[in-house]
Parts: C-alpha cells; sequence; structure tokens
C-alpha cells in the first residue's frame, strides 16, 4: 500500500511538471489550431540556459536562501527566454502561413524543431549532461514512511502558483476574455476589435514562458539534460493535452496528471521499457472512443 | 496531350533530328529512361558493383518507402508521421519468415508476399478505428503506433532479437542452382544483384503508382484530399477511400522493409525504425513535391545524397583546409544537418509548398488563398 501511495506521490509530481508543459501546448492549438512540434524541443533550449545561467551565477552549494532566490530568478529567466523564442518563431515562420493549408505550418513546426534540436547539440555536446544537484535530499515529512523531498516541494511550489496566475488571466483579465474570444472563432474576434495578431504573440509568450519555468524545473528535479530530450518530453506533454481535451486549460491539468500517475505506475508494476509504449496505446485508446479529450467540447468541422 | 508529341504523323519521314526526338522522349517517359539510364550504369560504372551499390541499392528502397508514404501525404493529404513502423514490421515479419531460427524459412517471393499483406494488414487494423479522426490528431496517431511499434520491437527480446535484431536474413533465391551457380550465392558475393532487383522493384511500384494515380482509386484519393465533403457528396466513400490509401501506404512500405532487411541481412537495430526516419522520409516527399513521382523520386535523391555525398564531401574538404583544427562541431559541415533540413522544410513550406518538382494539380491547390 504504501508503495502504491509512493508511486501516486512520484506521479503527482511529475504530472504537474508534464501539465506545465501541455499548458503550452493546449493553448496555442486553442488559438490557432496548431499542434506545435517545437515545443518539446523550447523547453530543451530552456533546459540549456538554465545550466549555463546555473554555472554562471555559481548556484551550487549556496545557502537555503540564496538557492531559493535562485531558482525563482532561473524560472523567470528562463520563462522570458523561452517566451520571446516563442513569439519570435511564430513571427517568422508560422504568422505568414495563417493563411495556408494546414499541412504547412505543421510542417514548418517540425522544420523548426530540428533547428531547436541542433542548436542544443552545439550548445550542449551530443552527450547526456548532469544538471547540478541545488536542492538537498532529505525527506520533508516525519516518519521513515512516505518520501518527499524538497524536489517535489519545489515542483508544486512552481507549478501550483503559475497554474492560479494562467487561471486568473485567462478568466478574469481583458487579455484572457480577448483570447477565449480568439479560440472560439478568430473572424468574430477581429469583427469586434480584438487585435487577433496581438493575442496569438500573447499566447505564445504565455506558452513559452510556462515552458521555460517547466525546463528549470525539469533540470532541478530530473538532474539530466540533453538535447533530444524535447521529443520525448514534448509527445508525453502532448498526449496529455489530447487526454485532457486539447484546447482545454483544466483539462491540460487533468491529463498531465494522469500522463504521470500512468508513467509512474507502469514504471513499478510493469517495467519502465514499455511506459513510453503503454502512454501511446492509450492516447490511441482515447483518440479513438473520445476524440474530444475527457474535458474537452468537440468541435464540429465547418463545411 | 496530343500537340506534345513532336512525333506526329508529318514528322515519320525522320525531319525530326535524333536530339529532339531523345529530349521529347526523356520528357514524357522520365521514368522509362531514368531506369534505362540505372539499369545501364553499373554495367559501365565499375564503382556500382562495390560498396556504392550497395548505397544506391538503399536509396532505391527509400525510394519505394517514399513513393508509399506518398499515397497517403501527397495523393490523399493525410499526414502520417510513423511510415517508418509499418517499414519495420515489414522487414521483421520477412525476417521471421526467413531467418534460419524460425521453422518457416519461406522462399523469397513467398515471404515477401506474405510479409507485404501482413503489413497491410496491420495498416488496415490500425487505420479503421481512427481515420474518422481530424487531420492532425491522425499524425499524432501515426506518430503514436511509430513509438509503440519501436518499443515492442526492443523488448520483445524472445521475437524480435531486441536491439541484436534478426539475423542472418538469407539472401533472395538461396538454394535455387540456375546453371550452375546457386543464386543466394550469387546475390550474397555481388552487389549488383541487390542492385537489380530494388531496380526492378522500384520499377514496378513507380509503374502501379502511375497506373494508380490515373485509376478510379486514385483520382478517389485526390478528390478526398481537395474537399472531403464534396467528394463524399459526389457518392464516394471518404473512410474506404482513406482506408484504401492507409493499406496502400503500408503494403509498400512493408515491401520497402522486406527488401531492406534481405539486403542488409539483418533486421538491424530497431532504431533504425523510429521517429527520425519517418520525418526524414515525409521531408523527402514533401521537399520533392507532394503527390508528385518525379518529386518524390528527386526528394529522396537528395536527402540520401546530402548524408552519403555531400556531407562526407564537406567535412573532408573543410579537413583539408584545414579551417577547423580544433575539431569544434560547430566547424564541421554534418554537425549542421539538423538544422538544415529544418531549415529546407521551413523554407519549403513558406516559399514553394508544392515542392521541387510538383504535381501540377497540388500545386494549383496550393497556390489558392485558403479563407
Amino acid at each position: 500500500m504504501q508503495f502504491f501511495l509512493q508511486q501516486c506521490l512520484i506521479g503527482i509530481t511529475n504530472g504537474a511538471l508534464v501539465a506545465l508543459v501541455a499548458l503550452g501546448y493546449t493553448m496555442v492549438y486553442g488559438i490557432i489550431r496548431l499542434i506545435n512540434f517545437a515545443h518539446g524541443d523550447l523547453i530543451m533550449l530552456g533546459a540549456c540556459l538554465a545550466l549555463t545561467l546555473v554555472s554562471a551565477f555559481g548556484l551550487a552549494g549556496g545557502g537555503m536562501v540564496t538557492t531559493w532566490f535562485g531558482v525563482v530568478l532561473l524560472v523567470l529567466l528562463c520563462g522570458l527566454f523561452c517566451g520571446g523564442l516563442n513569439v519570435a518563431v511564430d513571427r517568422i515562420v508560422y504568422r505568414p502561413l495563417r493563411n495556408a493549408p494546414k499541412l504547412a505550418p505543421l510542417v514548418s513546426a517540425i522544420g523548426v524543431s530540428f533547428i531547436f534540436m541542433n542548436v542544443g547539440l552545439f550548445w550542449l555536446g551530443p552527450a547526456d549532461r548532469s544538471f547540478p544537484e541545488l536542492l538537498p535530499a532529505a525527506n520533508l515529512l516525519a516518519g521513515d514512511g512516505l518520501q518527499f523531498t524538497a524536489k517535489d516541494l519545489l515542483v508544486l511550489v512552481v507549478v501550483i502558483p503559475l497554474m492560479v496566475a494562467l487561471s486568473l488571466l485567462v478568466k478574469s483579465t481583458r487579455l484572457g476574455k480577448a483570447m477565449r474570444a480568439v479560440s472560439q472563432d478568430p473572424t468574430a474576434a477581429a469583427l469586434v476589435g480584438i487585435d487577433v495578431d496581438r493575442v496569438i504573440t500573447f499566447t505564445f509568450f504565455v506558452g513559452g514562458f510556462l515552458g521555460g519555468a517547466a525546463s528549470v524545473i525539469y533540470g532541478l528535479y530530473i538532474n539530466t539534460i540533453s538535447f533530444q530530450m524535447g521529443f520525448q518530453n514534448g509527445l508525453y506533454a502532448f498526449t496529455a493535452a489530447v487526454l485532457g481535451g486539447i484546447g482545454s486549460i483544466p483539462g491540460a491539468v487533468v491529463g498531465g496528471l494522469v500522463i504521470g500517475l500512468v508513467r509512474s505506475l507502469s514504471s513499478a508494476y510493469v517495467g519502465e521499457r514499455w511506459t513510453g509504449a503503454i502512454v501511446f496505446v492509450i492516447l490511441i485508446v482515447i483518440l479513438v472512443f473520445r476524440p474530444e479529450g475527457l474535458l474537452g467540447r468537440g468541435t464540429k468541422e465547418k463545411v | 496531350m496530343l500537340n506534345d508529341h513532336p512525333s506526329g504523323m508529318h514528322d515519320v519521314t525522320g525531319a525530326v533530328p535524333l536530339r529532339e526526338r531523345l529530349v521529347a522522349f526523356v520528357r514524357e517517359r522520365w521514368e522509362l529512361a531514368a531506369l534505362l539510364v540505372c539499369a545501364v550504369a553499373p554495367l559501365v560504372v565499375p564503382a556500382l558493383g562495390g560498396a556504392l551499390g550497395g548505397q544506391v541499392t538503399t536509396l532505391f528502397i527509400y525510394c519505394i518507402l517514399a513513393l508509399g508514404l506518398n499515397v497517403m501525404v501527397g495523393y490523399t493529404g493525410l499526414v502520417h508521421l510513423g511510415i517508418a513502423a509499418f517499414f519495420g514490421i515489414g522487414a521483421y515479419v520477412f525476417a521471421i519468415l526467413t531467418v534460419p531460427m524460425y521453422p518457416f524459412q519461406m522462399r523469397f517471393v513467398t515471404a515477401a508476399a506474405v510479409s507485404v499483406l501482413a503489413t497491410a494488414a496491420i495498416g488496415l487494423a490500425l487505420g479503421a478505428p481512427t481515420l474518422r479522426l481530424r487531420g492532425d490528431y491522425l499524425a499524432i496517431v501515426t506518430l503514436g503506433f511509430g513509438e509503440v511499434v519501436k518499443v515492442t520491437l526492443r523488448n520483445l527480446e524472445q521475437i524480435t532479437g531486441g536491439m541484436k535484431g534478426l539475423n542472418p536474413v538469407p539472401p533472395p533465391g538461396k538454394g535455387v542452382v540456375i546453371g550452375g551457380t546457386d543464386l543466394g550465392l550469387a546475390f550474397a558475393i555481388d552487389p549488383r544483384w541487390f542492385y537489380y532487383l530494388a531496380l526492378a522493384a522500384l520499377a514496378v511500384v513507380v509503374v502501379a503508382m502511375r497506373r494508380l494515380e490515373q485509376s478510379r482509386l486514385g483520382r478517389a484519393w485526390v478528390a478526398v484530399r481537395e474537399d472531403e465533403l464534396a467528394a463524399s457528396a459526389m457518392g464516394i466513400s471518404a473512410i474506404r477511400v482513406k482506408l484504401s490509401a492507409f493499406a496502400m501506404s503500408s503494403a509498400v512500405a512493408g515491401l520497402a522493409g522486406c527488401l531492406y532487411a534481405a539486403s542488409l541481412s539483418t533486421t538491424a537495430d530497431p532504431n533504425a525504425y523510429d521517429f527520425n526516419r519517418s520525418i526524414m522520409v515525409l521531408c523527402a516527399v514533401i521537399l520533392g513535391g507532394l503527390g508528385s513521382i518525379p518529386g518524390t523520386l528527386l526528394g529522396v535523391a537528395l536527402l540520401v545524397g546530402f548524408d552519403t555525398v555531400l556531407a562526407p564531401w564537406a567535412d573532408a574538404a573543410i579537413q583539408q583546409w584545414n579551417i577547423n583544427p580544433s575539431g569544434s562541431s560547430l566547424l564541421s559541415f554534418s554537425g549542421w544537418r539538423l538544422a538544415i533540413f529544418g531549415l529546407a522544410l521551413v523554407l519549403v513550406m513558406r516559399y514553394r509548398p508544392e515542392g521541387l518538382v510538383p504535381s501540377r494539380r497540388l500545386a494549383a491547390e496550393l497556390h489558392k488563398e485558403h479563407p
């Protein structure tokens, strides 16, 4: 029983991380119906920057306060970096293709992901790089039962406020309202005076910012990064987004948690090497039986 | 079409010079011309009998694979991100039917036929429940299926040999003796045998695709791509048409897989059938021209040529001119491989979405502004 609970805890922490990445996919898809293949590799670049900054600031081996302050700073800097990069890619690559057939932006996104991967290859080198352990591994819970370390705490401390902030942003600000309007119907949104391009830019920025935050946590939590990490993690996150109902923000969070649990439980009970297959079988089954996802609303093809 | 023929009734007398007639022949029947050149080349260029012959054989096999993918992506307009999985299934089924560790040990042709059918069946089994999905969801299903296949091939060690793959796959015609020579031995010794086998298979696929393009089914594929709703209104069953495209793609990819396993005499490790391979083949089709047979062939030639000819040559040149004494990957040409491919994809989508050798129909569609 305790083993099971422990796996669930790992799953939830992992899932929170997946959800953060999934939000980037789901927001961009919700607004311009593009599967942003480059999102995973964007996060890889964020992790590259995080690693560089950790060494530049000499964060490893600092005191408690310095470390937590440093982590917050890292999250901000990497978030800004990834957000800015995402906006730049949208401007240069996707915006000219807004009226092109659907295949064009999808293939371009694959192209951008290749370019990012190559940059990551130059930045990190071909081998896996270890990310310094900034946080103590001591158990925060009393007794020798469940393990809950500072790293797990970090994930929740960063992810939960970000998600609350995001839902406030989308639900109760003018810009959030504009985002929802554009995602429902870009033409009608433009007709009522919403600057659609600005809303799209902002969406790319927010998605990228969350991805940048995720990249820092990924580095601190998983402790290994490589130029190829984007593909696999992006795929899991995308699966989470689809699972929850792509385009739906709470859906991405639920989907992320489910994927996290599936991964940790299948690694524990079936074997780590089958995890990838199990996640994608679940994805295919869900798409077949409930293509709109757990929380998504069905979209009708328009004539 | 008749007007294009320079050799109409009036010039039977030989008024048109030979050169012009040759040019007309190449333009009209380029595939025959190309096949003829490929068929004669090994007899004239001795290098093709050696290592180069093997590489060109692989090129032909990728051409077959890309033509298979073209059915789905080019004609029918469905994005397929897992073609390598079907390539792998073809290779593994073929290997299981022929390697000595299994009791089947079928002949080449039988094993190839069975594995092509099996691959098509698996394509149908995946396509039947998923083809209702919208375009980008379908793309993700094929991608996910590719990952599932790769993981399964890697982990089912008792059946697939895990990372070692299945080997030795016997050469075609093993034990068949014609005129005192063992055909299998001939295949094993002289790469030109495989060269011609792959060339013949490619020729068959090209001719079949040419025919399919103009057949009722081929036109239905294009109709579904251009406007599914309108096509259904005309009485085309969109699901059935898409399913047939999926099965055809899978079958052709399976054939390529058989040839691949036979020519390498191993299935290689499962990583040979991963997402990267799928994407590279997709790049080739898109770069060359969606739905265009010559475009697809050119795209594969460019991509394979990049890896096997251009990159090694440029790397050697950089080394020779001593530009890069420290050996940094930033200054090596092959270090930029991914970025060059990525940039090519982005630029092609931006400026020439119909590809280098476009199919006329698709070019017209892509240059129409969509609402």
